[in-house]
């Protein structure tokens, strides 16, 4: 290839904290727990199939996996570190995308 | 060697990396390069699909079988529409102008991920070489549309997975360039540009790459859900497996309406730049286009059921989708009050650029326009499913995009070559095109309001003269492209050469060289003053 180093970005722009290992990685203690609350999530959405809740069975399964999304986020992807700009967008994609299932399921419910 | 007087310099046509000669383009990471090779792509699959079209518009000549039986038919509408939507209208303006201009604009030397850049062309070309073989390849061209509803698309026999898995695969590359672009203009802006101080082409590739990143998964997920119904038999939207058609249809439009604003927003961005050059004045009301940009995709976002009127839905959402449907006509009709009050006034320079972006507006407010009769849940009984959407549609989507990628081509050309074309050929080519359009696709709302069922290879006599009239205008029309075409590629070997400015434009892109050299600045430029700073070019 013939650039062989990232194109420029000016100093002024660089997180300077996230390129500093040891100010906010998460211990590995933290990642651990991360891991089995998402394993324990997985183990309810398996075991809340088993219950007839029918219309609502698909919200119980969304709930669950967005708490799971919400955990990978915050925790493994980092996003607890970053700046609350950056935390409201990644918030306004997730209200987004829970308003578009909100009108899709509504128009279910109200069929 | 270019030698622009102060200083000579390689352009980036003639620059070689580390690889010579054919692998230097096809292994290139610059941009530019990258943004040539989707331009080539973009015209070969272009004329693929507009010859398939063609032949439609002959058949349609007389009713009853002309050249082709329905079967046939299906496979052309198909095809016709899978290659424009997801190879070309969908792509074409972001991976075109967006790669090759939006780094400049913004004064970098590369987008943020160069070498991902390279892989989403790639993986651009095998989704739309896979798109063009389902025409021919296995059981026979698809012949669902380009919209794949189930049931159907569950149960037909044709090469649906050939399609489905094409428009996967180019879903992929739409998802990685819109996240380099997002992560360029966050992080790549040369200093001193703020978010207020960024041209609007940037700004409406920022707010399609945000639609490009959210919504196109959706799809993704959607189509691959199809192909397990039909290889594994699970049940998600065929009846007869236990599934919800309309599911598939609410999947569907959640991505694929937005997807207008992935092709119409960027097409925005670039009339948004070509108004001020050539009124040489400022845009009027920067700041009301540009939240008009983030409204329309914010709001476009909760739209898609006015697709789904008569599928169905409950009351509710028909309600509710039509009233966003009318409250996001209001952002867009912002953008052309604005574009209109740009040139009042203004010292209007009537080149070809220029009379594209013109024909822009008129034609997509004609498109908008009949928008509403869709729009509105009583009138859309009446039309849906005839003509009448064709031409709607297409009004938007090449009167809207089609003619800004046309009005973009004649604006960018001089910098992306470093050669000037012929305006004589380009209008007249203009005035083909422009006239062409309207005869071909107005009459199509009359017969639609009269009942014209879309998708048809058939249709009663009394529709005979309406059809015979869009395909003379299609005709036009494609004789236009082939002039435009032909005098670009002649412009391309022998036109004269382009100086760095040669419309007197004043956004990053017009201070440096034509053809720009590989890594775009000697220098990175320090943003002082707002874009569109008519007033000391040098410094803008």
């Amino acid at each position: 290839m013939d650039i062989p180093l990232p194109a420029f970005i000016p100093d002024n722009l660089i997180n300077k904290d996230h390129m500093n290992n040891e100010t906010h990685i998460s211990s590995y203690s933290s990642l651990a727990i991360v891991l089995i609350i998402l394993l324990l999530l997985t183990m309810i959405s398996v075991t809340v199939t088993g219950f007839h809740l029918g219309p609502f069975a698909v919200a119980a399964a969304l709930i669950i996996a967005s708490i799971k999304v919400a955990s990978v986020i915050t925790y493994f992807m980092h996003v607890k570190f970053e700046s609350l700009f950056m935390k409201l967008m990644i918030s306004g994609v997730f209200v987004i995308f829970a308003l578009i299932i909100i009108i899709t399921f509504i128009d279910y419910l109200l069929r | 060697m270019t030698d622009t007087g102060s200083r000579t310099y390689v352009s980036y046509l003639d620059h070689q990396g580390r690889f010579k000669g054919i692998f230097s383009w096809l292994l290139s990471t610059d941009h530019k390069k990258i943004g040539l090779m989707y331009l080539n792509a973009v015209i070969v699959f272009f004329f693929v699909a507009v010859i398939l079209g063609l032949l439609m518009r002959i058949e349609l000549l007389a009713p009853g079988r002309t050249i082709m039986g329905p079967q046939t038919y299906n496979g052309m509408f198909t095809i016709h529409g899978v290659i424009m939507v997801f190879i070309i209208v969908i792509p074409a303006l972001p991976a075109v102008f967006g790669n090759f201009f939006l780094p400049i604009l913004i004064g970098a030397k590369d987008v943020a991920f160069p070498r991902l850049n390279l892989f989403s062309f790639y993986l651009y070309i095998l989704g739309a070489i896979l798109g063009v073989l389902s025409q021919f390849a296995g059981s026979g061209p698809p012949d669902t549309g380009w919209t794949f509803y189930v049931p159907y698309s569950a149960q037909s026999a044709t090469n649906v997975i050939y399609a489905l898995t094409a428009a996967f695969i180019l879903g992929f590359s739409s998802i990685l360039t819109g996240l380099n672009f997002i992560v360029t203009i966050h992080r790549m802006r040369a200093p001193g540009m703020t978010w207020f101080k960024m041209p609007l082409f940037p700004w409406a590739l920022y707010a399609t790459a945000w639609i490009q990143v959210l919504a196109t998964p959706i799809i993704g997920i959607t189509l691959l859900m199809v192909i397990a119904e039909r290889v594994l038999n699970i049940g998600f939207f065929d009846p007869a497996l236990g599934g919800d058609p309309v599911l598939f249809q609410h999947l569907f439009w959640i991505y694929s309406h937005p997807a207008v604003y992935i092709m119409v927003l960027p097409a925005m961005g670039i009339v948004s730049e070509i108004f001020p050059t050539f009124s040489q004045k400022p845009v009027f009301g920067y700041g009301a286009i540009v939240f008009s940009s983030l409204a329309i995709a914010f709001v476009g976002s909760f739209v898609w059921g006015h697709h789904m009127f008569t599928s169905g839905m409950s009351y509710w959402a028909r309600w509710f989708f039509s009233f966003t449907t009318f409250i996001v006509a209001v952002p867009s009709a912002i953008k052309v009050f604005n574009w209109i009050s740009t040139m009042y006034g203004g010292s209007i320079d009537l080149k070809p650029p220029l009379l594209y972006a013109i024909g822009f507006i008129f034609l997509f407010m004609i498109g908008g326009f009949t928008g509403l009769t869709l729009g509105s849940l009583a009138s859309n009984i009446q039309v849906h499913g005839t003509s009448y959407v064709v031409a709607h549609f297409h009004y938007i989507i090449f009167g809207g995009m089609g003619f800004a990628f046309f009005a973009g081509i004649h604006y960018w050309f001089p910098k992306m070559f470093g050669k000037m074309y012929n305006f004589t050929i380009a209008n007249i080519s203009w005035v083909l095109v422009f006239v062409g359009f309207n005869v071909f696709y107005f009459p199509q709302f009359i017969i639609g309001f009269q009942g014209m069922p879309r998708r048809s290879f058939d249709y009663l006599p009394q529709f005979q003269t309406g059809e015979v009239i869009s395909s003379i205008g299609s005709m036009v029309l494609v004789a236009g492209l082939f002039l435009m075409v032909i005098n670009l590629f002649r412009a391309v070997y022998k036109g004269d050469p382009a100086p760095a400015n040669p419309w007197k434009g004043v956004t990053l892109e017009w201070q440096i060289p034509s053809p720009p050299e590989h890594e775009n600045f000697e220098t990175i430029p320090e943003i002082k003053n707002k874009p569109y700073f008519f007033g000391n070019t040098s410094t803008n």
